[in-house]
């Protein structure tokens, strides 16, 4: 009988599914139409910010997720993005004959690699990242900051060690290169695929935390870690696995984002965190799916403000940042229990 | 003479025989440096010593005193600097417009302060070091964007009040061998102003409102509890600190007489203050005296040896690399990473402790 009340009752968290930060996506969309003007041009901005927003939530998703589950917050985040742009680009530039080939198989079979090996070193190094420097001041926060900042300092200065003080240029695959026109519409090529790549990461993660066992860890520690491991987890391993995962996300990141700007500099982390952190920001610390939303918003805002209004594009982060914090101070999906 | 200097140190005192010879060693070296020192680079490095550390002193109000991690130190440090700038290339080089860009500055920088203390310091202290992040990009990219203003990239270059220039002379005659020109004039008053704003912060953090500071960065649910609003004590302390890093740019931006987006904004400049707060000793403004020392001699020195050991180890690929000069930060990021583990009191804190071992045993 017992169970059967249970059952009855619809589950709380579906019952209250929380849309208004949702819609906040659609209807930027839409005011910008306006605003813009041409269609032509809005469709443009829409693809390219669409592109920015999803490779921003690559980077971005591990880093919140560890911050959610474990309340660490990495600032040397930035380096597995920096690790992963550059062992791309060596990967790409030793492929040379195929990236210079018309075909657009030994175009993707160039890529293909160079992604794997960056999300590779870039996880094995967050594994290193995690046990060396994160471990010892868990709980800390003032701590964290500080060393994850070190870290991020000596691992960018570890990079021009490596590959010389230099920026590399890198240049795209002649399949990746230019635009599908559709009509007097222009979309470029690699903005598509960087939405396709973003929003698979997107539905996998989603998969993985709503449906397998270890979503199911993950989400209870993000809840209340403490409960978890009560209940005889060892959250410990789950966190390590997420840094690695979220690590190895960053370094895909630095991959497509490398390839988007064509060049690789060891400040490419450093510049990009600024993004990040304000990605995380609107989200909510610790939500994926805020992350997701919040991507979008500063990728389309971005790319609107930057056509209106060029000078005061990265301003505009800053004043979508603020206004959002005035409506919800948590962030759009503040995790329950912070 | 005892009762006076307790008053002037605001009863703080080094604690330690080895930090108080290091300290005297440092401001008599700072205040003889244009008789001890003569030559344009160790003069310039004198006042980069004195700037840096108002800067880590004020930084270290926030980080050590509060508990507070800031990344937009160097926005204000740069508003301080600017007002300067654009008043004297705006206006006649005189006094009253040095006194004008000062003040517009300071109160630019500590309205500005207040705003993002109010705004961020009301959720998570977590959230203020994001926060003051990208505020502080956004501001280093409003500034080289705005080159109307700001001359962009490049900076602004103007002229400074008359007795400040080279082509003055204070005395007919030559002091002790030195001839007292506007350059040494204006080094005095940057080590005359810098030596009276860290009193003022010695002043500051050890009055009743430090220790306040230092209830909240010990606890902040607790000092909250006994009755001390924790958002307006943090965001007097982040303008306190603000104000202070305002005037230190304004004294750089007077000693250059240029104002640019790297000699005041850039983010390396940020990671060199919380270098020099952590390495010196958080908590304690004795600390950012030395970090900062110790930082900017290593910067301008340590480069000059790195060169040296370079070249001779040039057969060796990754060791030659690693010893490049341009690679100084790595070593500092080292060592500042194995502080925060194993001497989070920094030198300071080290100082201390040899001086209570030797006296105990």
């Amino acid at each position: 009988m017992t169970d059967a009340s249970i059952t009855d009752n619809p589950p709380p968290v579906q019952a209250r599914r929380d849309i208004a930060p949702l819609l906040l996506v659609p209807a930027l969309v839409i005011v910008s139409l306006p605003l813009v003007g041409s269609p032509a041009s809005w469709l443009t901005l829409t693809v390219a910010g669409l592109a920015m927003g999803l490779m921003i939530f690559v980077m971005a998703s591990g880093l919140t997720l560890t911050f959610g589950l474990m309340d660490v917050l990495n600032f040397g985040h930035g380096a597995f993005i920096a690790v992963g742009a550059f062992v791309a680009a060596s990967v790409m530039l030793a492929m040379g004959p195929w990236m210079a080939s018309d075909s657009l198989w030994l175009n993707l079979a160039a890529v293909a690699p160079a992604v794997l090996a960056a999300m590779a070193l870039s996880g094995a190094l967050g594994w290193g990242f995690e046990r060396v420097i994160v471990k010892p001041v868990y709980g800390q926060h003032l701590k964290q900051i500080l060393v994850t900042m070190g870290g991020l300092i000596v691992a960018e200065q570890l990079l021009k060690v490596v590959w010389g003080p230099d920026q590399i240029t890198l240049t795209r695959p002649p399949a990746l290169r230019g635009a599908f026109i559709i009509g007097d519409v222009a979309i470029e090529k690699y903005r598509v695929l960087a939405v396709a790549v973003g929003l698979v990461v997107f539905v996998a993660m989603q998969l993985v935390l709503s449906r397998t066992r270890i979503g199911l860890l993950v989400r209870a520690g993000v809840e209340n870690s403490e409960m978890v491991e009560a209940l005889g987890y060892r959250i410990r391993r789950v966190f390590v696995g997420v840094f690695v995962v979220g690590s190895a996300l960053a370094g895909l990141g630095g991959a497509l984002w490398a390839l988007y700007q064509e060049t690789v500099t060891a400040a490419i982390g450093a510049q990009v965190m600024v993004l990040i952190f304000i990605v995380i920001i609107i989200g909510g610390l610790g939500s994926v799916g805020g992350c997701f939303v919040g991507a979008l918003l500063v990728g389309l805002v971005a790319n609107y403000v930057g056509f209106l209004a060029p000078k005061v594009a990265l301003g505009s982060n800053i004043l979508l940042m603020a206004l959002i914090l005035l409506w919800r101070p948590q962030g759009l999906y503040p995790v329950a229990k912070r | 003479m005892s009762a006076v200097l307790r008053a002037v140190l605001s009863d703080d005192l080094p604690r330690s025989r080895w930090l108080a010879a290091a300290l005297i060693v440092i401001v008599v070296a700072l205040a003889l440096a244009p008789f001890l020192f003569p030559g344009a680079k160790s003069l310039n490095v004198a006042v980069k010593i004195c700037v840096f550390i108002v800067l880590a002193a004020s930084y270290d109000l926030l980080l050590g005193y509060t508990g507070i991690v800031s990344f937009a130190h160097t926005m204000f440090f740069g508003i301080g600097g600017y007002g300067v700038a654009i008043a004297l290339a705006r206006l006649s080089p005189d006094w009253g417009t040095v006194a004008l860009g000062t003040l517009a500055g300071v109160a630019i920088a500590v309205v500005l302060a207040a705003l993002i203390g109010l705004f961020s310091l009301r959720v998570r202290t977590i959230f203020f070091a994001m926060i003051t992040l990208a505020v502080a990009s956004a501001f280093a990219i409003l500034a080289s964007q705005l080159s109307g203003i700001t001359g962009g990239e490049d900076g602004l270059n103007y002229r400074v009040p008359e007795a400040l220039r080279p082509a003055f002379r204070l005395f007919d005659a030559d002091v002790l061998g030195v001839t007292i020109n506007g350059r040494i004039v204006a080094y005095y008053l940057v080590f005359v102003v810098s030596l009276a704003l860290v009193l003022a912060m010695m002043r500051v953090v050890n009055s009743p409102f430090g220790r306040v500071l230092m209830a909240i960065r010990e606890n902040a649910f607790r000092a909250e509890a006994i009755g001390y609003r924790t958002v307006v004590y943090r965001t007097i302390a982040s303008c306190i600190a603000a104000a202070a890093a305002a005037m230190a740019g304004v004294l750089l931006a007077l000693w250059l007489r240029h104002t640019g987006p790297d000699t005041t904004l850039s983010f390396d400049l940020m990671v060199d203050i919380l270098l020099m707060v952590v390495i010196g000793g958080m908590g304690t403004i004795y600390g950012a005296v030395l970090g900062a020392t110790v930082l900017i001699l290593a910067q301008n020195y340590l480069q000059d040896a790195m060169a040296a050991a370079s070249q001779a180890t040039a057969g060796v690929p990754l060791l030659a690399n690693l010893l490049h000069p341009d690679r100084w930060l790595l070593w500092l990021g080292l060592l500042f990473i194995l502080c925060v583990y194993f001497f989070p009191t920094g030198i300071v804190g080290r100082l201390r402790s040899l001086g209570a071992r030797t006296s105990a045993g």
